[in-house]
């Protein structure tokens, strides 16, 4: 029973730990499916964090920050394909570059609006709750001292924030999307030949947009999920390279929705057993902290680096598409 | 009879480039027009004019009589124009039914579309033997279903006006039949057809009109019962052109190159060369047919050393390489066999180089080019100078980017780089391929001299005009194997192009018997 308690929790962390990798990966879908390589994924988490936490604050609704973030990195997403689509700059530049001033801006403006350093105030004061709380399903109590059952529903299952659940809810949604509408029709088709669907009398730079309007939107909720839900708080840098993390899961689960929410998965499974085999012996020496934090991302780079292959990118990622030639 | 198209006075600029000078063409409804010119001549431009592609700088396109403000694609596909580019515009991990209607959706999700385009392309397939397969992702297709994609994609939209570019390019002979029978049931339904070409012989057996273009500017227009295959190269080029060489009898020698039983597989695990043998003797020129893509690439980047073999063994100008031996193209080359990529942009030239840098290309350790450390630039600028004047490349600037000459100087520099390094081994790939018809022929002039001078050429090529007037014996290759022999007096086309869908006629495969026995 101890062992099957200690893999309840395990799992439910791993859920937790996944759920911004999952929108994040997606949104990093939608925009590389397009042809546009999103490593400015990090710094969308990090603004929609700050503007999320910060609105509500303000607010004093989560729903507001909720809003407050998505619009944030929606505008985030823009800006990136303005200098992208419009400007045929060069993606990992551009990117590089918001994921500086989202550091940047964060910290600053942070710190101008409520002088704690770059923290946004704790969103849980008095009896006003401005975050997010765990969501208790149907018949949880009641199930929750039912042997095995119990433990899973109530425990595993039951008691997430509402985004957790919203997250693997996207999945399905952006397969559908992807797979199954025009418009998944025109950003997958506009990442393999751009000039194709230009000739199919589509516009490239709209369908991108367009694009980067989704990612803004998905990568919106992976920051909000972070400052308004898990921490109640903004602090800076708190997006600590889950914006890599999910790009990686992008990749390793070769941009389709499915596969990129395992690969966002075994990231979460890596990450709680990392933080619960803290202060672990391992042949009688203690196992430094440091090490076992930085597993994921050893591994990150070690199963991409190695183990699953390669992985075939949309045609023309990366590439600007100029049309007349000069 | 109406005119379903005409263009009054097109004029475009590319900067410096004028790419199209005050172009007037009527095209009637109902029939199929060709338009000719060289490359260059700015035949593709006009089009992507007509495809709202590109904007003219002046000038009218009317669609049925009618002023028409092609502003992009959209425009043009709306007011019945298809267009089927050289390079097709397909997704390659789309099926053809994903590629069918992309642009072409009704409706937010797909489902219905793709029922409504099977339906579709259903009838369209009986109606003009244009069957192809629906589910299968493009990239696994061989590229006359892609082509027919293309073709459906057009009417699908309903085209009434479809443009080919260059449709005949990747296609065996018998493809390129079946594509002119498609085409003429098309008008017989009353479809326009624009066929751009620079092959004279498909001009004279596909179309009713014919517009000649060159340097930018509309030359002449004919009927193509009016008129023949020289005159229209004249037109093409502004002088007369010999379109067949003159060679005289080939007197092979010892065998200079020899493959066999070469085997090889390429990255993707995919055999690209299985057991092929082949030898090539001095003063003479072994043609490789077949439709690209069936190994002979392969086949050149291996015997250059570019590519390493799996099994067999090789025979270059006195030395043998077997598999698992290091060779690389530098070796090759200091055993005196020279190489001539199939793909200038890809392997002969760096675009961004000066022409005598990319001269030097491959020969940069050569002494003549060095002194001590640093590398002479009057010596490297001095012979560019002496080999443009003696190849005759234009203009003979040596400082000039290699991107900035035509496609026939760049090949002329290629060409020009590896022959007067004076090997005795030449291999040859696509030496013409997007070469004007007069440069055509004063490369072919060249090669058939290395020959008489006791050279030994493998020379691969996709043309078959090519092949046929320079080899002097020919093998056909399909699927990495060499299907069979042909000596070039047997070569026609017919036998060819069954051969090079691995079909052997009775009488080749009597030969071989012969030859065998």
């Amino acid at each position: 029973m101890e062992l099957f308690n200690s893999i309840i929790v395990i799992l439910d962390a791993t859920l937790r730990n996944a759920t911004p990798l999952i929108f994040a990966a997606l949104a990093g879908m939608f925009s590389e499916r397009s042809g546009i390589v999103n490593i400015a994924l990090e710094g969308k988490i990090l603004i929609s964090a700050f503007f999320g936490a910060s609105a509500a604050y303000y607010f004093g609704s989560p729903w507001m920050g909720l809003l407050a973030g998505v619009l944030s990195s929606v505008v985030f997403a823009q800006l990136h394909a303005f200098a992208t689509v419009t400007h045929n700059g060069d993606h990992v530049v551009s990117g590089l570059a918001i994921n500086i001033l989202a550091a940047g801006l964060t910290a600053a403006v942070g710190n101008y609006w409520f002088s704690q350093g770059g923290n946004t105030p704790n969103l849980a004061f008095g009896d006003t709750q401005a975050r997010f709380t765990p969501i208790t399903l149907p018949f949880a109590d009641q199930l929750a001292d039912v042997p095995i059952i119990g433990g899973i529903y109530s425990e595993l299952i039951s008691g997430h924030y509402l985004l957790v659940y919203l997250a693997f809810a996207a999945v399905p949604l952006c397969w559908y999307i992807l797979f199954r509408t025009r418009f998944g029709l025109r950003v997958r088709a506009v990442g393999e030949n751009p000039h194709a669907v230009d000739t199919a009398g589509i516009s490239v730079a709209k369908t991108r947009y367009l694009a980067l309007l989704m990612t803004g939107i998905l990568v919106g909720f992976a920051g909000v999920y972070l400052s308004v839900a898990v921490t109640a708080q903004f602090s800076p840098n708190m997006s600590a390279g889950k914006g890599y993390m999910a790009l990686a899961a992008l990749i390793f689960g070769k941009w389709r929705p499915r596969t990129a929410m395992q690969a966002c998965l075994l990231f979460g499974l890596l990450e709680a057993i990392a933080i619960r085999s803290q202060g672990a012996v391992f042949l009688g020496v203690e196992v430094p902290v440091q090490l076992v934090e930085a597993t994921p991302y050893i591994l990150t780079v070690v199963l991409l680096g190695g183990f699953i292959g390669r992985s075939v990118a949309p045609k023309v990622i990366g590439e600007p598409y100029v049309k007349e030639r000069s | 009879m109406d005119m379903a198209l005409e263009l009054r006075g097109i004029d475009k600029r590319f900067g410096d480039v004028h790419a199209n000078k005050d172009i007037n063409l009527q095209v009637r409804q109902g029939t199929i027009h060709g338009i000719v010119g060289e490359n260059g001549a700015g035949k593709s431009t006009l089009m992507s004019i007509i495809y709202g592609f590109y904007a003219a700088d002046k000038g009218d396109v009317l669609v049925d009589g009618q002023v028409l403000d092609i502003k992009d694609s959209k425009t043009a596909i709306n007011a019945g124009i298809g267009m089927v580019h050289q390079h097709f515009m397909l997704i390659q991990n789309f099926t053809a039914l994903e590629n069918v209607i992309l642009g072409a959706e009704d409706g937010i999700a797909i489902e219905t579309s793709l029922d409504k385009a099977r339906r579709e392309m259903e009838r369209l397939a009986s109606e003009y033997q244009l069957n192809v397969p629906l589910d299968v992702p493009v990239e696994e297709l061989s590229v006359g279903y892609q082509q027919r994609i293309e073709i459906l994609k057009a009417l699908y939209r309903g085209a009434r006006i479809l443009i080919l570019d260059e449709p005949t390019g990747v296609l065996t002979p018998q493809e390129t039949d079946h594509l002119f029978k498609v085409l003429a049931s098309l008008k017989e339904q009353g479809t326009t057809v624009i066929l751009i070409t620079h092959k004279l012989r498909e001009i004279m057996a596909a179309t009713d009109e014919v517009s000649v273009m060159r340097r930018g500017e509309m030359v002449a227009h004919v009927k193509t019962a009016d008129t023949n295959q020289e005159d229209l190269a004249e037109l093409m080029v502004g002088r007369k052109v010999l379109l067949r060489v003159e060679k005289g009898e080939a007197e092979p020698g010892d065998v200079k190159l020899a493959a066999r039983h070469i085997s090889l597989t390429d990255a993707q695990g995919v055999k690209r060369l299985s057991d092929v043998s082949l030898d090539v003797r001095a003063g003479e020129i072994v043609g490789i047919a077949g439709v690209s893509g069936n190994g002979q690439s392969e086949l050149l980047e291996a015997l250059a050393g570019i590519r390493n073999i799996d099994s067999g063994e090789m025979y270059l100008n006195g030395e043998t390489v077997t598999a698992g031996t290091a060779i690389d193209p530098e070796k090759v080359r200091q055993l005196g066999v020279g190489h001539i990529p199939e793909d200038r942009h890809r392997m002969g030239l760096i675009n961004t180089f000066s022409a005598y840098e990319a001269f030097v290309l491959g020969y940069h350790r050569d002494a003549s080019y060095n002194s001590g450390v640093l590398m002479s630039q009057k010596a490297m600028i001095d012979d560019c100078r002496a080999k443009m004047e003696s190849w005759d490349v234009r203009p003979p600037d040596p400082f000039l980017k290699t991107a900035n000459f035509s496609g026939g100087n760049q090949q002329k520099l290629v060409i020009a780089r590896e022959v007067e390094q004076g090997h005795d081994v030449m291999l040859i790939g696509q030496p013409t391929r997007g070469v004007d018809i007069g440069a055509i022929e004063s490369i072919h002039k060249r090669i058939l001299e290395m020959r008489d001078a006791g050279k030994a050429i493998l020379l691969v090529s996709v043309e078959l005009d090519e092949i046929r007037s320079l080899a002097d014996r020919i093998l056909v290759m399909f699927d990495g194997i060499i299907v069979g022999e042909v000596p070039a007096d047997k070569a026609d086309e017919r036998t060819l192009g069954l051969m090079m869908a691995n079909i052997v006629p009775d009488e080749i495969k009597a030969l071989q018997a012969e030859v065998s026995a």
